[in-house]
């Protein structure tokens, strides 16, 4: 498939179809070479993020969304003639206001993270440096991407920590990662990302490792400061619950592709794809009481060095045999349901909407 | 043990039906520092807590990290001692049993644990790791040891045949299976599990509730579960309690306690959580905790979540509140309990 026919197949808001959106990957193909085979992380994956909005990667581990958050930073090790081990395969192109970082030299990439486009990791106790104190590693983010003397980097410093909730930042800014708990440190960490008013902000599992409470208070944060710089996310998560409660639009992630991509209000009220259904099927629901089982999908992920053939997820699909062997053999391309909503599928329409109406939404 | 005989019929009846009470349980972890290592403190974990565990049922406890649901459950299985308070399992007081006389008991009680990667020993074959239980206690099963760990997998959805392979081979999902066929070789009657899914990835997780929920019939199991996500404890639990700093804040059925949480610390919880409803999203009321859970160590005094607590007055910084029955089956340790008037007993 020509890069022009994806590029139609991305999934764009009416409003905003003629105006170049604020990201765009296109068949990004992430792949590692190992002693065992060549790992396919990523294989063929095409979104697009305007300004102001959320997008929110949901999948299992091993699906290949921090893969992917990862391209985007410019943070896989690319393969170089000196390097025993052979780095990240990366193909594709991944537009950010239309320049294609892949095609960049990973200094000039560099030179855009920070203040063009920060990430939030999982564990803040990694990403942080233990040996100087949270302010120092503000300060330094800040000086580089700004031209102020260390007294001001230092305000600004005391400033975020107090946006992001820290109480006493001027005290606290002094402090060493260690000092501060878990949630102190999310926030810390979240400062750090948001202290150079980034463009596009990628959130990968920003609140796993959280108790309900603090993840709240990071939630309505993120979203309170995507509001006021008018940023970009894209948060990678595998709960359904917070993806609901902050996306505006949703890529299901299955082995390295996308399953199904749409608004959040098409994913959860009309999914359409039956891996989608496995996911939603298998969540205990706190807003109901209990059904009589969940709707959990047989067998495991499968490994990514032997994607199965054709449509990746059929080992483990109640419908595959409607296809014909069709599954087992065609790869099935996103393809539109509805406007704004495609679905790689082999299902056809009639089928897909009876299945859903009569099998799946009855039990969830 | 001469007390029980001199209660009326009905008491008796009552004590019959619970597996395990547990009573005014504390366990502080002394703190110590210097050179003459004296103790400066505690980190009071778990912090006078009482109830009972029917046969049956499935009981959870549910709260924050740094609750004290994990030490709770380790009290449970006495892999920890108690510092105060007693625990009865099958009317007998196990709270300060020795080693040895805590042997034959694990024959009747079980854990499972969070995560499956560390809790199966990499050099042992499934077979080894299955049938340990057998050797450890000298049990004969009748057609051999072999035989036995075969149904045992067979049980938990494994392929029998994967007796002789090592638990590398095997998915997380498949890993906390064979833990959980380990913790059913000698046919326990209670196992506790401590975030038995919360490692897991979501299709999965349901494989294992699933699971979980048909052993608990076939092998007429009563289950104590500690978890964190209140989701999962909505679906798997009869009665939940929920922790704060060392204490059981609220204790009720499944329903009511999801429904009308009675306690602030729980609603707030509860209004926490992330639904997978995007109509809902703008109709939710979220109740935000400003600050952290407070130290274990110097726990604020009286109510423990005064300091948190939007409700919070002058007497629940000055008097605690008892965990006391408001509502028939629904306890809860507040001054001022949330859906409750007095008086709305009849209502329920």
């Amino acid at each position: 498939m020509t890069t022009s026919a994806l590029r139609d197949l991305v999934t764009r808001h009416p409003e905003q179809a003629d105006e170049e959106p604020f990201l765009e990957v296109v068949d990004l193909r992430v792949h590692f070479p190992t002693d065992d085979g060549l790992v396919k992380s990523v294989d063929g994956l095409s979104f697009a993020l305007d300004r102001g909005r959320t997008l929110g990667i949901v999948g299992e581990s091993g699906s290949g969304k921090s893969v992917t958050s990862l391209a985007i930073m410019g943070l896989h090790t690319r393969p170089t003639s000196e390097q025993t081990r052979p780095g990240a395969q990366l193909s594709g192109e991944i537009y950010l206001e239309g320049e294609d970082l892949l095609a960049k030299s990973p200094e000039y990439v560099r030179s855009l993270r920070g203040k063009r486009m920060a990430m939030i990791f999982q564990d803040p106790l990694s990403a942080m440096n233990p040996y100087y104190t949270v302010g120092r590693q503000i300060i330094e983010a800040y000086q580089i991407h700004n031209p102020v003397t260390k007294k001001v980097a230092r305000k600004h410093a005391i400033d975020m920590l107090g946006r992001v909730g820290i109480p006493e930042p001027s005290r606290r800014v002094d402090a060493y990662p260690h000092q501060f708990s878990g949630g102190m440190r999310q926030r810390a960490m979240i400062a750090m990302a948001l202290s150079c008013d980034p463009d596009l902000l990628i959130a990968d599992e920003p609140t796993t490792a959280l108790d309900v409470t603090v993840q709240a208070q990071i939630l309505d944060l993120i979203r309170d400061l995507q509001s006021e710089f008018n940023s970009a996310v894209v948060l990678i998560t595998h709960d359904l619950g917070v993806v609901a409660e902050l996306a505006d639009d949703v890529l299901v992630m299955y082995a390295g592709r996308a399953m199904e991509y749409g608004s959040a209000d098409q994913l959860f009220n009309r999914p359409a794809h039956p891996y989608t259904w496995g996911l939603l099927g298998s969540m205990p629901r706190f807003d109901r009481a209990r059904s009589e089982r969940l709707l959990a999908i047989t067998g495991t992920p499968p490994s990514l060095i032997n994607v199965p053939p054709g449509c990746p997820f059929h080992p483990r699909c109640s419908y595959a045999a409607r296809n014909n062997g069709r599954s087992e053999e065609v790869r099935p391309e996103l393809a539109p349901v509805e406007p704004g909503h495609t679905v790689a599928c082999h299902l056809t329409q009639i089928e897909r909407d009876e299945i859903w109406e009569h099998e799946i939404a009855p039990k969830l | 043990m001469s007390a029980p005989a001199q209660q009326p019929a009905a008491a008796h009846a009552e004590q019959d039906s619970n597996l395990v009470i547990v009573e005014d349980l504390i366990k502080h972890f002394p703190i110590r520092a210097g050179i003459l290592r004296r103790q400066v403190g505690a980190v009071q974990a778990v912090d006078g807590v009482n109830f009972a565990v029917k046969r049956g049922e499935t009981f959870s406890i549910v709260g924050e990290s740094g609750c004290g649901k994990s030490t709770t459950a380790r009290l449970l299985t006495r892999l920890l001692e108690p510092t105060g308070g007693k625990i009865t399992f099958e009317g007998r007081d196990i709270s300060h049993l020795k080693d040895s006389q805590l042997r034959p008991l694990r024959r009747d009680m079980q854990m499972i644990f969070q995560d499956p990667y560390s809790s199966l020993n990499p050099r042992h074959t499934v077979g080894k790791i299955v049938g340990a239980p057998f050797r450890l206690q000298g049990v004969n099963p009748p057609g051999g040891v072999k035989k036995a760990v075969q149904e045992l997998l067979a049980a938990v959805g494994l392929n029998p045949e994967h007796y002789n392979r090592y638990p590398h081979e095997f998915s997380g999902g498949q890993r906390q299976r064979i833990g959980i066929a380990r913790t059913l070789a000698l046919r326990p009657r209670l196992i506790i599990a401590d975030e038995p899914v919360s490692a897991l990835d979501v299709s999965i997780q349901a494989q294992i509730i699933n699971l979980l929920e048909d052993l608990q019939e076939e092998f007429d199991l009563t289950y104590v579960i500690i978890a964190h996500d209140l989701s999962v404890v909505r679906y798997v639990s009869d009665r939940v309690a929920v922790m704060y700093l060392g204490k059981i804040v609220e204790l009720a059925d499944r329903e009511p306690l999801y429904t009308t949480p009675m306690h602030p610390y729980t609603v707030a919880l509860m209004s926490a959580v992330p639904v997978p409803d995007t109509r809902r999203r703008q109709e939710r009321e979220r109740i935000l905790l400003s600050g952290d859970v407070p130290s274990p160590i110097s726990p604020p005094p009286a109510c423990r979540f005064h300091t948190r607590c939007w409700k919070a007055q002058e007497i629940c910084r000055t008097q605690e509140p008892p965990l006391v029955e408001l509502l028939p089956r629904h306890r809860v340790a507040c001054h001022f309990p949330e859906n409750y008037s007095p008086g709305a007993e009849d209502l329920r």
